[in-house]
This record gives C-alpha cells, sequence and structure tokens, in this order.
C-alpha cells in the first residue's frame, strides 16, 4: 500500500532515486567520524531556529511601541512562550557556536583546498549570514541593550568615510532609533537573511554531496589539480562505504545531543531579556552586547582613539579578503594539520585573542562603576585612626566620584589605577597635581575642588599605604615631606 | 531545410534578444520606484519635516548653574514609535542667560551619558568616556567632546532643534556645533 503511494508520487515527483543516490553516496570510510558531525548539526540548529522562529512570530509583533510588551507577553502569559523564546536564544548561541567549531574543523582538516573553493567561500557567506542573523536577532528582542547598541551600530556607520550619514540613516530607516528601525530589522531578521541562508545552505549541500566529502587529511598526501578529482574517485570506489549506513547515525546522534542541550539549557536558564523597556529616557542603564559580540566591545574599549575608525572599518575587510582568498592562496599542497603549524597557531591565537576580549569584557574594567560614590563602601581598615581632615579628604572621595573609576580595596571602578598603594607611587605635591590637572586617562579637576577639598583629599590619599612601607617622600626637600 | 531552420532560428533569437531587452526596460521602470523606496530614508532629506525647534520649558525649570536632564518628543515621530521618540539630553543653564544642550548619546559610541553634579562630569557606563561640564572631552575613547544642540530662548521657554541621532561621523551632516578645540573623527 504505502509502495504504491510511493511509486504513485515517484512517477509525478522523480525524486527518489536522487535522493537515495545522495544518501547513499560513497564517502571514505576514515570520514564516518566524529569529526565530521559539525556541519550537519549546525543545519540541524538552523531547522529548529525556523521552527522557534515561526513560533514566536505567532505572538511576536514588530512594533517599536509593542514589542517589548509582546516579550512580556511571550514569557509570562502565552503558555511555554517562555520555553519556545528561550529555545530561539541558546538556540542561536548553539548555532554560532557549532557554525565556529565546524570552520575550524574545515580548516584544520585542509577541507577548503581544490575542488572545494566555493564550498568554503559559501561557508563564509554563512558564517556571515549566522553573525547577521545574531545581531539582527539581538535588535527584535527590543529592550535597553537593543535600543543602545542600535546606537552603537549607527555610530560604527556613520565613521565610514563619505557614506556615513547616509548609512545611518539607512540601517536605521529615518533619522532616529524608531519604529521603522525595528520593522526594517524585523524584514532582515524574518525575511532577507533567512531566504539566503536557506539558498546558500542548499547550495553548500549539493556541493558537499556532488564533490564528495573531504577524505580525512594524511600527512604527505598532497592535493594536486591535476589529479585530485581522479584519485579521491578511485578510492572511494575501492574503499568507499554508503554515508547512511556508515557515517550518518552518528551526524543523527550528534544532532540529537545538541538540540537536547539546548533544550536542557532552555530550560534551566531560561530565555534572554527582556531587559528594560527601549526608552531612551532611561538612563540609568549599562548596555552590553550578546555573548558573541563582547569581544567586539572589549577591542572598542581597549583600542587607542585614533586607531578606532581605521580599525573599525578597514579590519572587518581585511579579515573577510583573508578567509576568501584562502582557498586560492593555499589551494593546493598538505592538508594534514600535523604538517601545518602556522594553520594550527592561527587557530590558537584567535581562539586565545577571542577568549581573552570575551573575558575582559565580562569584567569591562574600562567602564567606570556610576553607582559606586553611591553603593560601594570603603574599607573600614582605611578609616580608622584617622585624623578629622583625612576622613574629610575619604568624604570627598566618594562625593566627587573618584570610586567610580578608582578602588579600594578591590571595591569601586577599575578604569583608573586601585588606590591602595597610591601613597606610596605619589607624594603629596604629584597627587595635588595629578587630581587638579588630570592627565593619563584622568579628568582634571581643578574647577571642581576647591582648595580646602583638595587638601582633605591628598590628606587621605596620602594615608594609603601598606602598614610595612612609607609613604613617597620629595627626596628634594630636607628631610624628607614631613606630613 | 537546414537554411530554414537556420533562418527561423537566427530569428527566434532575435525574438529572445527582443524580449530579454522588454523585460530589462521593464525591470527598469519597476526597479526605480523600488530604489527610491529603500533609499526614501537618506533622500527624504530634512524637508520631511524633522530638524524643527522644539520646547523644553520654560526657562525656569533650568537653574543658573545646574545641569538638568529634559526630554522632547522628536518632531518627526511616528504612531509606531512609542517610547523611542522620547528623546532626552542634559540642559546646562550656565549663567541664567546661556544654555547649553548636550544629546545624551556619547560621542564614542552613542551610550547615554550621565551626569554627576559632585563632580560637575559626564560618564559613559560603555566605555568609559568622560567629559567636563562644559562637554568638552575629559578622558577616554571619545575623540571629540558631547554633542550640542543649537539653543535659543524664546517666549520664556528654552528651545532646541532637533530630529537626529547624532553620531560622531555624521556630525557636520546633522549641523550640531562642534565644541572648540575638538575634532571630529574622520
Amino acid at each position: 500500500m504505502i509502495r504504491s503511494i510511493g511509486r504513485w508520487f515517484d512517477e509525478r515527483l522523480p525524486l527518489s532515486s536522487p535522493i537515495r543516490d545522495a544518501m547513499e553516496h560513497r564517502i571514505p570510510p576514515e570520514t564516518a567520524s566524529w569529526f565530521y558531525v559539525f556541519g550537519s548539526a549546525a543545519m540541524t540548529v538552523f531547522a529548529l531556529q525556523l521552527v522557534t522562529g515561526i513560533l514566536l512570530a505567532l505572538i511576536y509583533v514588530p512594533s517599536a511601541s509593542e514589542a517589548w510588551n509582546s516579550l512580556q507577553i511571550l514569557n509570562h502569559s502565552v503558555t511555554l512562550g517562555w520555553f519556545i523564546r528561550a529555545l530561539h536564544g541558546w538556540g542561536s548561541n548553539f548555532m554560532l557556536a557549532i557554525v565556529l567549531i565546524h570552520m575550524v574543523q574545515v580548516f584544520l582538516f585542509g577541507a577548503y583546498k581544490y575542488p572545494r573553493e566555493l564550498t568554503w567561500i559559501f561557508g563564509i557567506f554563512l558564517l556571515l549570514m549566522t553573525l547577521g542573523m545574531a545581531f539582527t536577532g539581538q535588535v527584535l528582542r527590543f529592550d535597553q541593550d537593543a535600543y543602545w547598541g542600535l546606537g552603537i551600530g549607527a555610530s560604527i556607520s556613520s565613521r565610514v568615510p563619505i557614506a556615513g550619514a547616509a548609512l545611518v540613516k539607512l540601517l536605521l530607516g529615518g533619522p532616529i532609533i524608531a519604529g521603522a528601525t525595528l520593522s526594517r530589522f524585523f524584514a532582515l531578521h524574518v525575511f532577507v537573511i533567512p531566504g539566503l541562508l536557506i539558498a546558500f545552505i542548499g547550495l553548500h549541500v549539493l556541493m558537499v554531496v556532488t564533490l564528495g566529502i573531504n577524505e580525512w587529511p594524511m600527512p604527505g598526501r598532497l592535493v594536486r589539480r591535476s589529479d585530485y578529482v581522479e584519485k579521491y574517485h578511485e578510492m572511494t570506489r575501492a574503499r568507499g562505504v554508503p554515508f547512511t549506513s556508515y557515517g550518518a547515525w552518528k551526524d543523527a546522534v550528534f544532532s540529537g545531543v545538541i538540540l537536547l542541550a539546548i533544550a536542557g539549557c532552555a530550560f534551566y536558564f531560561g530565555p534572554f531579556g527582556p531587559s528594560g523597556q527601549p526608552d531612551p529616557r532611561v538612563i540609568q542603564t549599562v548596555p552590553r552586547p550578546d555573548y558573541f559580540f563582547l569581544w567586539l566591545y572589549a577591542l572598542l574599549s581597549l583600542l587607542p582613539p585614533q586607531l578606532e575608525t581605521p580599525v573599525l572599518l578597514i579590519g572587518p575587510a581585511i579579515a573577510l579578503i583573508i578567509l576568501l582568498a584562502l582557498p586560492f592562496v593555499s589551494g593546493e599542497g598538505e592538508k594534514s594539520w600535523k604538517r601545518r603549524p602556522i594553520a594550527v597557531l592561527t587557530i590558537l591565537l584567535a581562539a586565545v585573542g577571542l577568549g581573552t576580549f570575551t573575558n575582559l569584557a565580562d569584567h569591562a574594567p574600562w567602564s567606570p562603576v556610576m553607582d559606586a560614590s553611591t553603593a560601594a563602601a570603603i574599607p573600614a581598615k582605611l578609616l580608622t585612626g584617622r585624623t578629622p581632615l583625612e576622613i574629610q579628604g575619604a568624604l570627598v572621595f566618594e562625593s566627587k566620584q573618584c570610586h567610580n573609576c578608582h578602588a579600594l580595596g578591590d571595591i569601586g571602578g577599575q578604569r583608573g589605577p586601585a588606590l591602595d598603594g597610591v601613597a606610596v607611587r605619589l607624594t603629596s605635591d604629584q597627587l595635588v597635581r595629578q587630581v587638579l590637572q588630570g592627565g593619563g586617562n584622568m579628568p582634571a579637576y581643578g574647577k571642581n575642588l576647591n582648595p580646602a577639598a583638595t587638601t582633605a583629599l591628598v590628606a587621605f590619599l596620602e594615608t594609603l599605604h601598606p602598614p610595612g612601607q612609607r609613604a613617597a617622600q620629595d627626596a628634594s626637600l630636607k628631610g624628607g615631606a614631613q606630613r | 531545410m537546414s537554411d530554414l531552420s537556420i533562418n527561423s532560428l537566427s530569428r527566434r533569437q532575435t525574438f529572445l534578444k527582443l524580449a530579454t531587452a522588454f523585460n530589462g526596460a521593464v525591470g527598469v521602470v519597476l526597479g526605480i520606484p523600488i530604489v527610491r523606496y529603500l533609499f526614501s530614508p537618506v533622500t527624504r532629506g530634512r524637508d520631511g519635516g524633522y530638524d524643527r525647534w522644539i520646547s523644553l520649558g520654560s526657562v525656569d525649570q533650568f537653574p543658573a548653574g545646574q545641569t538638568r536632564l529634559a526630554a522632547y518628543r522628536n518632531p518627526s515621530a511616528s504612531p509606531t514609535d512609542g517610547e523611542t521618540a522620547e528623546i532626552p539630553c542634559w540642559v546646562r543653564n550656565i549663567d541664567g542667560n546661556n544654555f547649553q544642550i548636550f544629546a545624551i548619546n556619547c560621542a564614542h559610541l552613542g551610550c547615554p551619558v550621565r551626569w554627576f553634579p559632585q563632580s560637575r562630569l559626564f560618564m559613559c557606563p560603555c566605555h568609559g568616556g568622560v567629559y567636563y561640564e562644559d562637554g568638552s572631552r575629559a578622558s577616554g575613547p571619545p575623540e571629540r567632546g558631547l554633542f550640542e544642540y543649537p539653543v535659543k530662548i524664546a517666549d520664556g521657554s528654552v528651545q532646541i532643534k532637533v530630529g537626529e541621532l547624532p553620531t560622531p561621523g555624521a556630525s557636520a551632516a546633522n549641523r550640531l556645533i562642534q565644541i572648540k578645540g575638538q575634532t571630529p573623527c574622520a
């Protein structure tokens, strides 16, 4: 019965034989490996994103005045709305992570070499689209972070020479971040980029199936344009195994594990946000990007100001050119990572670099702690046994927001140096100069501190030295500076 | 026979070329409005109703020597904008007669700066930009001072000219005043 229905369809829609060919195409036996499961897992997570995305669109309202409310409804009123949101959010993080792992595996296994250059290039496009989905998705979670994140996107775009102002308006859909902005990010996130993703995933997979999966790289087995294809087919004819009976089960198991992991994270950690309402008047906010853009946030804080614009505008272009040029520059030769030390070092360097920046962005030592001057305590041991003048200085330290940037006993901002031992480093004259004139990365307080307050503040700072160490003294003064 | 088929083939090829050209022309006819629609946020320009004088309230709401937060509804707001059209700004009454109005957006990457009256500094929570009370850059990554809106006192109220998100690169275009001694980024 089922067989005859199948035959009926196959006569009119003859797909069964191409599908069977694709499923049972011969693959090199070593590639039925746990290293070859990331591409299919990325595709599975993408399917999850499609399904959960459509489910969210049933409730979500892409309007600047209603989006935040509709997210609240999803989180709190709709049955399991929070879970679908959490699946979509965690799915996004997992998808980016798996795409990156897939890319690293492909790079280290030399899979981008002849004849798979275009597969790699389409893969780069897919990576860019995945990043685009992550950014536009963050905007659709229309909260304070999304609002100010858009401001950051606009500020970066504005720095493009000549076209900057026009680019900002194209990005925002108008002169300010408002209703039109959310609508166009919705169109990008829901129609444009997913459409492109589906098309390019189709081509990417088609190329993998028709060209054959990259064979397991053996040190010393070099890729040559003249005979690679011939040798590959010789090998798969001689030793190849059908994909479905050898490799497929590992793909399926891994995809299932990943889906379960996403569901687990969604269940235990719940959905992301939304944080506060996207009301620009609420300025008591500390905007932070989503996890996968934290490294960029760190980079933007740590670059010297003059370098920022060139790095922001030229850096991505250079990175993209390198990625796209890679299969043309090293399209032949050694595939094995065991004989490609520079490739391995590149991956390590990129991983350590991104990891360091992401980790730094987690503490954000460059950001002032905006409420330290009212909420952070000065450790009691720094205040006991002090003269009234020195206590007065501690009050100045708090009231003038010094604590926002300078830590005492590990409490407070880290924008400037911690001041626990500042008296060892600077004499009282140097302290006065630093406070009044600023310098380095410090604002000058000359106009905002009267002489009495300055005297008190410096008297307090002079007490900040470890018990066994004397405060710094001006060597040019007879008998040292007496305080 | 062969002559005929070649003739008819070349004739059909001509037809195909003509049909392609025809579709190309139709594409242009359709494409022009599509492109104009897409680029309307850029081409609409200032005549579309933004960039207007807006009152922030009467002068007595802003005591001399103080800097206070004010907000206005963006002149080109649409009904779907919701709260995003309510734009805050810092109003500094210098001496009772002279005002400075600063955009809320940090000149680095647009995060909202906060005013600390005790230390008379603006601080940015994102990357640590700091500005003095006159808006000039004190420290951190910004390459210039805060953005300033043109301001006038009319009918006893503080009025500013607004309508566009100030961004570091577009500062010349959005006609915000440059603070002396600071240069915008290229």
